[in-house]
């Protein structure tokens, strides 16, 4: 099982989950997050002042799936999320050690 | 009853005396100008309303509760201040309300005799609107002044808000309402010496400032430029090298409804100055005024967006402000035409204006009431003595002649705008400087410590913040949490 993290833009989280669900992925955890990546946010001008917006809104997607799908589901999210242009964000693999339905108690990947 | 019968039972009554239609005519024209002062004077009242949207918006949510305050208790403060003093001192000496009734008990002006001539300095009857003022006529009158004078005591909250002590700003108030704004509304409106510069030098009609952007306008951006100087910035305003920082008021919209307010009130303003509804001239002063503010909008628009790329909706909002501020003096004088270049110049001025005032002169003014109520204060009572075309006015301030400007043959009419400004900026400055001071002496000075800037004035100068439920709002005050613990 692999934890997949994705950061990416708020307004494509509609075509993130549909595209995820097409692949057959079962759930996921979405977060509403701030950050900032290589441009460090942007600059803008009030009154004639500038000011930095360096930490922008971005949505945090966390999905666990089986080994086999991780392949599909970096797929969907990088086709759906993506627009071009800088922001679009990143996605993160981690090993997952255990999953465990807490209604059942059933481990492993049936729990997922 | 027949035709017949009709006819003769008119013809049975006493015909009318001339003199009486005269009286009812007259008794008419008088109920209509004062029915049209108080209705203008209830839509002036209603723009602190709008005063308090554009502060409040274009501040800290941190701060709103404290910002919104000024804006409410000004308008008491200041009132009371102007009943027991103010209103004396600027319209004791005023003479007959000619408009309204021709009541002439306010007659004291305390005068010096200079070059030859009388040159008034301030009113001395109607102290708390008592002996000769307890008049229906005067008391529409002082509801009308009044209601100026609030627009002139709330300008500076703005240039200050943030970092105002609310027990400094209480006592500053008494003195603006009380003192500073009467004694130059005096000279401007009241028989003061301004007034008299046609009269006694021959310079035009004398100082011409037909709804206030001088004596209401000029005096508020002038006590908002002395009093935001000796406050200093808000914290985190500039950096060590003198650069300005940003910061974004908290509620947009709210700014921008407020200016919609004003748009509205101001239509009392300008076209309730003739103080006579039977004046059909309102109908061209309510239209210069909606024309030039039309015009600042559009021209501080246009300057900011091929600036900046972008229209700032705040910018937006003080180019709309400045089209109206420098139509108050003119609006009763000058055409379409030149009240849309007013407007234009105007809202670009505002710009321009900002950027100095925080650039050059490293001022902190979170809502720009310098640039708007100052800058184009002073353009308007200018732009009388450059646009004013002779086609209104005869009479005005003791002087036959319409009142025309430059580009119609008049410079006198343009150096007595002048002396109206530099007036302004001596008295205003240097009485706000004083008051100033011994409220400070009072109130252990304007300013808030650095610890109840930080974390907002709400909590800790007001008792509540604004917006409880919002992340990250301060908790409310202990004195609270130890009455509901």
């Amino acid at each position: 099982m692999k934890l997949v993290k994705a950061v990416i833009k708020p307004f494509k989280i509609d075509a993130v989950k549909e595209a995820l669900s097409e692949v057959g992925t079962t759930g996921l955890t979405l977060t509403e997050v701030k950050g900032m990546g290589r441009q460090k946010g942007h600059t803008e001008l009030y009154r004639g002042a500038e000011y930095t917006v360096d930490l922008l809104p971005k949505i945090k997607l966390e999905i666990v799936v089986a080994d086999e799908l991780v392949g599909r589901v970096v797929e969907a999210i990088m086709s759906a999320a993506r627009t071009g242009s800088v922001g679009d964000g990143k996605i993160f693999i981690l090993p997952v050690e255990e999953a465990i339905r807490v209604r059942t108690g059933e481990r492993g990947e049936t729990a997922v | 009853m027949t035709f017949a019968t009709a006819a003769l039972l008119i013809a049975e009554a006493a015909p009318p005396k001339l003199e009486d239609v005269a009286k009812a005519v007259a008794d008419n024209t008088s109920s209509i100008n004062m029915v049209w002062t108080l209705v203008a004077g209830f839509l002036v009242m209603f723009m602190q309303a709008g005063f308090a949207m554009v502060e409040t918006g274009f501040t800290r949510a941190k701060n709103a509760a404290h910002t919104v305050s000024m804006n409410f208790m000004v308008y008491g403060v200041a009132m009371l201040a102007y009943w027991v003093l103010g209103f004396a001192l600027q319209a004791g000496g005023v003479g007959p309300l000619s408009t309204l009734g021709g009541y002439d008990q306010m007659n004291r002006l305390f005068t010096v005799h200079l070059a030859g001539h009388d040159w008034g300095l301030f009113g001395m009857r109607g102290f708390f609107l008592t002996g000769v003022a307890y008049n229906a006529s005067v008391f529409a009158y002082f509801l009308f002044q009044m209601v100026f004078m609030d627009t002139t005591a709330t300008i500076p909250t703005g240039a200050l808000a943030e970092r105002w002590k609310f027990s400094a700003f209480c006592m500053f108030s008494l003195f603006v309402g009380g003192i500073i704004y009467p004694v130059f509304a005096n000279w401007g409106w009241g028989g003061g010496w301004l007034s008299a510069l046609g009269s006694n030098l021959g310079l035009g009609n004398g100082y011409v400032d037909f709804a206030g952007s001088g004596v209401v306008h000029l005096t508020g951006g002038t006590i908002a430029l002395t009093t935001c100087w000796l406050l200093g910035a808000r914290r985190g305003k500039f950096n060590k090298d003198g650069s300005p920082n940003a910061i974004p008021g908290h509620d947009i919209p709210m700014a921008m409804y407020g200016t919609f307010i004003l748009c509205f009130g101001w239509f009392g303003f300008n076209a309730g100055s003739t103080l006579a509804g039977g004046d059909s001239r309102i109908g061209v002063i309510a239209t210069n005024t909606m024309l030039a503010g039309a015009a600042g909008g559009i021209s501080a628009m246009v300057y900011v967006w091929s600036k900046f790329g972008k229209p700032d909706p705040s910018m937006l909002a003080n180019g709309t402000l400045a089209g109206l501020v420098a139509i108050t003096a003119p609006c009763a004088f000058v055409s379409a035409p030149s009240a849309v270049i007013i407007g234009l110049v105007a809202g670009v001025l505002v710009c321009v204006a900002v950027s100095f005032v925080e650039r050059k002169l490293k001022l902190d003014d979170p809502v720009g009431a310098i640039s708007v109520h100052g800058f184009n204060g002073a353009w308007g009572l200018l732009s009388v003595g450059l646009f004013a075309d002779g086609t209104y006015g005869a009479g005005l301030n003791g002087v036959t002649g319409n009142v025309a400007g430059l580009f119609h043959g008049n410079p006198g009419q343009l150096a007595a705008q002048c002396i109206g400004i530099v007036a302004n900026l001596l008295w205003v400055g240097a009485s706000s400087f004083a008051a100033w001071k011994i409220v400070g002496l009072v109130t252990d000075g304007h300013r808030v410590s650095a610890e109840v800037e930080e974390m907002g004035l709400d909590t800790p100068e007001m008792g509540v913040p604004a917006y409880p439920e919002q992340e990250g709002a301060p908790a409310a005050a202990p004195a609270l949490q130890k009455v509901v613990a």
